[in-house]
């Protein structure tokens, strides 16, 4: 359970080797009460140091594979997370970040994306809420992005996919109201990350631990939308009120 | 009854959901027990919810919210009764009180259950001379983990192993404890300020040579030398002023109340006033007024606000330790507008009963406070060290190894409740927390 100031046992990561997930187990295990880590992920040299770097540090460390291509093996992915012993957080990190010109050339780019970051993430949270419901108590954490808001000529495809993951996600937060379960819907801006290597950052932009200490922070109290850095809450409300014709000619 | 209810303690901190559940009878109780064991995440029994922490809710599982069992025999010559579990110290008293006897031990509230009351093998402001509320009991009924019905007295292991056994042991049924002899429903209490830290003690000690009744009000605000000055107050059973001494209604909180109203500055002015506003002297207080200030205002936790708060208790044998946190809270800024510090006497047999020899001191501080959990974790590091340990009845946020190591006797315990509790049905997410 997740102790009355805010510290939590368990935690499972899908997305296991994301670096927000990785930046959050690093921010909980300074409290001293993270015993046990589940990193979901496909197989990969990253994943294994991860898991045997951690496996020196916590009680338990189990490493599931997780493939979110594969649609048909989700549920049996996440009982095999889930099954054995509560958890206390459950982080929905699995994302990529397709080109969005290249989706313009090739459509199976921006199906691809929304298998990934859509309807796996959804399908992952759905089983996740459940278990969490059963349980009677834990916080869901959906990465969503600052790029659901308002699409963009840049990155809608990209931002498309991260506004139905994050419609389910403030959505399932009304109907988790009194399970005991809490959710946390993540907007980041620019995250500086390996996703986005190479890229020029945007306006706002954050690194992996200061999105991992903001979701830390609310980890007690009620589901919530965070913005990471805050101050993009009112940056997105005046986008979002801006006509077109002004939104068009920002810095992209 | 609702399917599913939220459920947290005193302290309004770490809410959880389970499947409430009552009974009227053992033989229901036997059945709740097996309906719990067979889905899976346990059951734990809750009272008047008063445990400030996580010690009487269980996450995904059932709580048994005990409303029956509330009958209480006649008196014995010897002041012997015997209380349904569910029992509150408020009614045992509006019935024992007018025939001229008391509680032999009371916590802070009356508005707690006997069975929670034997859980967290409570003490009051005379454990220095009477020991805690284990002393005074001959007799207690238990369903268990198997729905078998045991009686239990001092001469049994099992019994040593339920009080302060945090309902793990099985649920409570009923409650035999011996009444104190009183000529009246009023104390004389004499009350004293006091400089400083050292001077409380000091005042506090003398006063515990006299009185049945000490405590110590600690300002851990006041800067520099006066810090851990007080108001300390020493109670008498009085032998006269008749025994009519029925308590006044709790006032509802005000709705609508600011969230932050307990902060450092708000906390710091009413410290100055309630220390000027102490008057040395005598005088003559109804029972409930000296035991219960805070029940006069009924639901006072929500001054804290949605956030909540924890309260840190501690015992310890070396006075410096209570100077060392004292300062370490001024120096965080940690307001708290409830500092009790009290001497206890010898502990007793039970392997995870709290008291002990020494100094205990209770921090009320809000849980939203920045840093607070690295603060607590260092107190716990020293108190350990120093042979002492937190009050389980109090705790949200104590961590395992910090647990083990300031209840070695853990043990004896666990294999008393492997006796009454094969299966672990008993379950609560403070068992779950500290792997009880």
């Amino acid at each position: 359970v997740i102790d009355s100031l805010g510290a939590p046992e368990s935690v499972l990561v899908l997305g296991g080797t994301s670096e927000i997930g990785t930046a959050l187990i690093e921010q909980f295990r300074t409290s001293g009460r993270l015993r046990r880590v589940v990193l979901a992920a496909r197989p990969s040299a990253l994943r294994d140091q991860l898991s045997s770097r951690l496996a020196g540090q916590l009680a338990e460390v189990r490493t599931v594979d997780f493939d979110a291509t594969d649609l048909d093996r989700i549920g049996e992915t996440m009982r095999a997370c889930l099954d054995d012993a509560d958890i206390d957080v459950v982080v929905i990190a699995a994302g990529v970040l397709p080109d969005n010109e290249e989706a313009l050339r090739r459509p199976a780019v921006a199906v691809e994306a929304a298998q990934v970051n859509y309807v796996a993430a959804m399908a992952a949270l759905l089983h996740a809420a459940d278990a969490l419901r059963r349980q009677g108590h834990g916080v869901l954490v959906v990465l969503s992005s600052v790029a659901a808001e308002r699409p963009r000529a840049a990155n809608f495809v990209y931002g498309s996919t991260k506004a139905g993951l994050d419609s389910v996600s403030r959505g399932l937060a009304e109907q988790l109201r009194g399970s005991g379960v809490t959710l946390l819907t993540v907007r980041p801006g620019f995250v500086r990350t390996r996703m986005t290597a190479g890229m020029a950052p945007a306006p706002f932009s954050t690194d992996p631990t200061t999105v991992a200490r903001a979701i830390a922070e609310n980890l007690r109290g009620p589901s919530r939308v965070i913005w990471v850095p805050g101050l993009l809450r009112w940056v997105m409300l005046a986008l979002r009120a801006m006509p077109a014709a002004v939104f068009r000619r920002l810095p992209q | 009854m609702a399917d599913r209810r939220g459920y947290t303690g005193w302290g309004r901190t770490a809410p959880t959901v389970a499947r409430p559940a009552t009974a009227a009878d053992p033989a229901q109780l036997a059945e709740v027990i097996e309906a719990a064991r067979a889905a899976g995440r346990g059951l734990i029994a809750r009272g008047l919810g008063r445990s400030y922490g996580d010690a009487a809710q269980n996450a995904g599982g059932t709580v048994l919210e005990l409303t029956g069992f509330d009958d209480i025999s006649s008196i014995a010559a010897d002041g012997s009764v015997t209380c349904g579990a569910a029992v509150s110290i408020d009614s045992l008293l509006a019935r024992t009180l007018p025939r001229g006897w008391f509680v032999p031990v009371t916590p802070g509230t009356r508005f707690v259950s006997l069975a929670g009351a034997v859980s967290a093998d409570v003490h009051g402001k005379n454990h220095h001379r009477d020991g805690s509320l284990a002393s005074h009991l001959s007799g207690l009924e238990l369903v268990d983990g198997l729905g078998v019905h045991r009686s239990l007295t001092p001469a049994d292991p099992l019994f040593w192993g339920v009080v302060g056994g945090m309902g793990l042991l099985g649920i409570l049924t009923s409650v035999t404890l011996r009444l104190r002899p009183v000529r009246s429903g009023r104390l004389v209490v004499r009350t004293s300020r006091t400089r400083d830290l050292q001077d409380t003690m000091q005042v506090l000690a003398e006063a515990d040579r006299q009185a049945p009744y000490t405590v110590a009000w600690v300002d851990c605000l006041a800067a520099g030398r006066r810090l851990g000055r007080g108001v300390v107050t020493a109670g008498t059973h009085s032998e006269d002023d008749g025994l009519d001494a029925r308590p006044r209604q709790p006032l509802p909180l005000p709705a609508g109340l600011p969230g932050n109203l307990l902060n450092r500055h708000t906390v710091a002015a009413f410290n100055e006033l309630y220390y000027r506003a102490a008057r040395p002297g005598v005088a003559r207080l109804p029972y409930w007024q000296y035991f219960y200030p805070l029940d006069a205002l009924a639901g006072w936790n929500r001054l804290y606000g949605r956030a909540g708060f924890v309260q840190y208790q501690f015992v310890t044998a070396d006075p410096a330790d209570v100077e060392w946190v004292i300062a370490a809270l001024r120096q965080h800024g940690a307001a708290s507008f409830l500092a009790v510090l009290k001497r206890f006497g010898p502990g007793n047999p039970a392997p995870l009963s709290f008291p002990a020899a020494g100094w205990t001191l209770a921090v009320d501080i809000p849980a939203a406070l920045p840093g607070l959990a690295g603060l607590l974790d260092r107190f716990d590091e020293r108190i350990a060290a120093a042979g002492g340990r937190v009050y389980l009845a109090k705790d949200s946020r104590l961590g395992r190894a910090a647990f083990r190591a300031m209840y070695p006797r853990l043990p004896e315990w666990s294999s008393l409740r492997d006796q009454a509790d094969p299966h672990r049905v008993f379950v609560s997410d403070l068992s779950r927390r500290l792997a009880l």
